[in-house]
């Protein structure tokens, strides 16, 4: 696939053609992708740009303190081993979900961290939505800030993404809903008083104005569910990492915009 | 210790006018939500605001339930010398923290 439609006609038909034909054709073309940023209000938009009135970065400056933090076990801390996360750091959340040999699954970045906690700290993981993993998630991601989102090209992620796709595609729950009906195809019209957005996670972990706090992808997603009328899968359940592929797979090239504010 | 972010012009020229920004960290829990466990939360809020610059106030603020979590307060003052400013927000259950940010007059 071109990654924009302003290409020459003859190569711009070809892509017509093919998507056509591929079974797997995306369903918005990566030209048309547009970050939930560009739907909502000038004043919220201007809350997420504005480093000073933005609150997600009060959970990452917590994250920042976490990263340099000595873990109770004596082992390094995050900085003892990544360094300076400004450089060390830059572009990985970009990356997220991805395989992860010793777990022969894929992980999401809160896997990262408390794998890493796990692993290389001796200590406890931390609970989902906890606000230390919300801030050293955010704090991590925050460092990607403005790069392209770029999914792995890695064969051993291709079930997980299929099978999130399959997810994201499936009717479910008991308004037999599926997230593409919203998303896919009727995204920019209204649900209610609401723009219907493209379901671009370009900024997880971020702030909402309706939970009044920070919270992860998979509180997104099952607050999604809810709405369905579905039953939320679990916090770290294998299909929520699966949906995260798919749907990273599917923001591609957006910018990342962690800490981001929506309403 | 709750997290402050303070944002305000390092220096400025006698007669400008700058611009203040705070954000502090608080739930501000209303007092009139339910729990998990169906109870009700006690309030928490931040209810008072005072901004100082060398001891005189410039700036206060009273805050009641209705406010939003992590209240961001902005005001704006005219600088005429150099000095400290102090930021001192109190609330419910003792909740009382300061902080402070210094400014260059030229």
């Amino acid at each position: 696939m071109p990654r924009r439609s302003g290409t020459s006609p003859p190569a711009a038909l070809l892509a017509i053609l093919l998507s056509g034909t591929l079974a797997g054709a995306e369903p918005i073309a990566p030209a048309d992708r547009r970050s939930g940023f560009d739907q909502m209000s000038p004043a919220i938009q201007a809350m997420q740009r504005d480093d000073e009135s933005n609150p997600g970065l009060l959970a990452v400056a917590d994250g920042a303190e976490l990263w340099t933090a000595r873990p109770p076990s004596g082992r390094p801390a995050c900085s003892g081993c990544h360094g300076e996360a400004a450089s060390s750091l830059r572009g990985v959340a970009a990356r997220y979900p991805a395989w992860d040999a010793r777990m022969e699954r894929p992980i999401d970045l809160q896997d990262r961290v408390n794998a890493c906690r796990r692993e290389h700290q001796g200590i406890e993981p931390l609970p989902y939505e906890s606000p230390d993993l919300l801030a050293l998630t955010a704090f991590v991601a925050t460092q990607s800030r403005g790069l392209p989102i770029a999914p792995p090209d890695d064969d051993r992620l291709t079930p997980a993404r299929n099978r999130g796709r399959a997810l994201f595609e499936a009717r479910q729950g008991q308004l037999g809903l599926s997230c593409a009906i919203c998303h896919d195809d009727l995204w920019g019209r209204r649900l209610g008083a609401a723009v219907i957005p493209q379901g671009q996670p370009t900024g997880y972990p971020l702030y909402r104005l309706e939970w009044q706090g920070l919270g992860s992808l998979q509180r997104r997603l099952r607050n999604c569910l809810t709405g369905m009328r579905a039953e939320p899968f679990a916090y770290g359940a294998p299909d929520f990492v699966a949906l995260e592929l798919y749907l990273a797979t599917r923001a591609a090239p957006l910018p990342v915009e962690t800490p981001a504010v929506r309403p | 210790m709750a997290r402050a972010l303070i944002n305000l012009p390092k220096t400025a020229k006698a007669g400008d006018v700058i611009a203040i920004k705070t954000l502090m960290a608080h739930p501000m829990e209303t007092g009139f939500r339910p729990g998990a466990d169906g109870r009700i939360l006690p309030r928490n809020i931040v209810t008072e605001f005072v901004c100082r610059f060398e001891d005189e106030e410039i700036f206060r603020a009273e805050l009641f339930p209705a406010s939003a979590a992590n209240p961001f307060l902005t005001f704006t003052w005219v600088a005429t010398r150099s000095g400290r400013f102090s930021f001192t927000w109190r609330g419910d259950g003792g909740f009382d923290q300061t902080e402070t940010a210094s400014i260059t007059v030229a």
